[in-house]
């Protein structure tokens, strides 16, 4: 398939394939099973400036391209869907500072997580604000020239780790979702600390931490855009990182297939390669079409971002929703391809299925996808 | 610190075939690459570079598709790429492409250092970067695997044996090959490759070198190639047992009879 891209994106599409073979493919077992915060992986990423390509260019990036962010999450997921969240998680927490921070508030914090010297998180999920985010209980309240935050964040992508946090808070509880306000917050802030890690099913290379905060006082200059725009803040901001789950998915997808590929031309069994069977056959073309489709879906709505169109909430829970569900099929018959051995820990492929498996989770389920899906289709047609 | 560092580009399969009729490479549909020992001599360049400023010089004798080895050792932070190109060179063999060689760095102009990667993956002779040395009149040291202490007018060098190694201490200029264990090559930037794409490259033909018509290409070159062929795979040993004083009887026996 042609994908007709500029000799640019060629270039970090082919750059970020070296970096996944040459420094994270080889490290992805031991990471799955330390759990350790991959930092040897991103400082290789950051010195290849994969880190500003999502920052804009007087910031010290490349230029603000979800496009050009995908080509990369994805090949990196094409080895470790693992370190490739930790990474694209460091866009997701980004991309708050992009859209809405003001200048000052961009030269302070953008140029270190351009180069790679911070790496960022968002932090909105709460143990009851899931999928419902207008359960959030952590409050923010302003207290002379300072907020003072109280509350706890859980399942945080790179948790504990990042240095620059955006996190939401209720200012006003009293209007529901109109009553909550992002903050951009600094490890080290007094009354921030981390609890819980957690022990994960896959992406075990990424960090999943608690954020606590106890009087926690942070300058009001810290506030985004304006109190009560936390929520629009974050659907902006979900709008535009959504294609880079999805390209995680893809990646996810793309790696285990070429394993699965890989391993039934090798693997003989009746006296001929399993390749060489027609129901592995159309296994792997069904596999390979998915993927496929997958790709033209999260390509196309990567680029709608970039383009600048203003709505694109119904193609980015597309994008996620579909590739993720391509991941977790795909994954699963690759490992089926792979028989006995595919459930056995010696072989990479089990650990595809692990990793997949979250892309249909977070970031908003895809039950919560599907919901968003609908909700526009019934709007267009009642315009 | 000015630093020069001589690559090839070579076919990236291990498994190079060999036209049996021409007794050369066969090249078609086989992807080029930086010879994997330059590309430690690139990388120590730049990190002597990142420590003592100056430049880092990249030259490499071949077609004009030698380019975009020039231009990804530009990418991962060298200054500048002269390509040496020119029929006149054709069919050079190690001694005629260091003798050239060695002319492209006379005309750079002066230099502290060069850099050579240990031999090249394709032809494996390791004869070229002494050849450059020898020719240009300073010390080497070759099989280099670590740069104990540098200074712009010395350096002490740890070089790799068979068994061990060897510190040596030498002036320079001098010209330095190295081996793997010498570091690991970085991965290059985007912004580094973006230099690259627009990078001008430099060539060097005979017109701009002017030298000595007999000692360059097929004509410049000694070496005549006889037959290139796979060894046929070594035989199984003979294993002797009994006590150590019979086993050594035995030996001395075979021997004499092998001498005989």
């Amino acid at each position: 398939m042609d994908y007709l891209l500029t000799e640019e994106q060629k270039m970090i599409k082919d750059l970020a394939h070296k970096i996944a073979e040459e420094k994270i493919r080889p490290v992805a077992a031991k990471y799955d099973i330390s759990e350790e915060y991959p930092w040897e992986v991103l400082k290789v990423m950051a010195e290849s400036d994969m880190f500003g390509l999502f920052i804009p260019e007087e910031y010290g990036g490349f230029a603000t391209s979800v496009f050009n962010l995908c080509l990369a999450t994805e090949e990196f997921s094409r080895a470790c869907g693992g370190i490739a969240v930790c990474y694209a998680a460091s866009a997701l927490g980004t991309f708050p500072i992009v859209l809405f921070g003001t200048d000052e508030q961009k030269k302070k914090y953008l140029p270190a997580l351009a180069s790679g010297k911070k790496v960022a998180a968002f932090a909105i999920t709460e143990p009851e604000a899931g999928s419902d985010a207008s359960g959030i209980k952590t409050v923010a309240k302003k207290v002379g020239d300072h907020y003072i935050l109280n509350g706890l964040k859980h399942f945080i992508t790179n948790g504990g780790d990042a240095e620059t946090y955006v996190v939401v808070a209720m200012t006003d509880k009293s209007k529901g979702a109109r009553g909550a306000s992002a903050f951009i917050v600094e490890k080290g802030a007094p009354g921030f600390t981390f609890g819980k890690k957690e022990d994960k099913f896959g992406i075990r290379a990424s960090s999943t931490r608690e954020l606590i905060f106890t009087d926690c006082k942070i300058p009001a200059e810290n506030l985004l855009a304006k109190e009560g725009m936390g929520f629009i803040v974050t659907m902006r901001t979900f709008d535009m990182s959504r294609p880079g789950v999805a390209a995680q998915a893809l990646g996810i997808a793309q790696g285990a297939l070429e394993l699965a590929v890989k391993y039934v031309r090798e693997r003989v069994q009746f006296g001929k390669p399993i390749s060489s069977f027609q129901g592995i056959q159309w296994m792997l073309a069904d596999m390979a079409t998915e993927v496929e489709a997958a790709r033209g879906l999260v390509y196309s709505t990567a680029r709608m971002v970039d383009a600048g169109v203003k709505d694109v909430a119904k193609e980015s829970a597309m994008a996620k929703m579909y590739a993720s569900d391509v991941a977790m099929k795909v994954t699963v018959d690759a490992l089926q391809l792979f028989g006995g051995y595919g459930y056995m820990k010696d072989y990479p492929i089990e650990k595809y299925v692990r990793d997949a498996k979250i892309t249909q989770i977070y970031e908003g389920t895809n039950q919560v996808q599907r919901g968003i899906i609908a909700l526009k289709l019934i709007k267009e047609m009642a315009k | 610190m000015n630093i020069i560092v001589c690559i090839k580009q070579v076919p990236e399969t291990a498994e190079v075939r060999i036209n049996p009729e021409t007794n050369t490479l066969m090249r078609e549909g086989v992807k080029s690459i930086i010879n994997p020992f330059d590309m430690y001599a690139i990388e120590e360049a730049v990190r002597l570079k990142e420590r003592f400023g100056g430049k880092v010089s990249i030259i490499t004798m071949g077609p004009p598709q030698a380019d975009s080895a020039l231009r990804e050792a530009i990418s991962i932070g060298a200054d500048e790429g002269y390509l040496v190109c020119d029929r006149a060179f054709a069919g050079s063999d190690t001694w005629a492409t260091s003798y050239t060689l060695a002319g492209a760095i006379k005309k750079l102009g002066p230099f502290d250092l060069i850099i050579c990667g240990k031999q090249a993956s394709d032809g494996d002779t390791a004869q070229v970067g002494p050849g450059i040395s020898t020719h240009l009149n300073i010390p080497q040291v070759t099989y280099v695997k670590k740069v104990e202490e540098a200074t712009d007018k010395s350096m002490r060098l740890e070089r790799m044996l068979e068994e061990g190694y060897e510190i040596i201490q030498t002036p320079l200029p001098a010209l330095l090959t190295v081996v793997k264990e010498i570091n690991e090559p970085r991965i290059p930037s985007l912004k580094g490759l973006m230099r690259a794409k627009n990078a001008k490259i430099t060539v060097l033909t005979q017109k701009e070198l002017d030298l000595d018509p007999q000692q360059i290409g097929l004509c410049g070159s000694p070496t005549q190639v006889v037959k290139i062929f796979t060894p046929a795979p070594r035989e199984g040993g003979q294993m002797l047992s009994g006590e150590i004083p019979e086993i050594a009887q035995k030996l001395v026996d075979l021997i004499k009879s092998e001498v005989n």
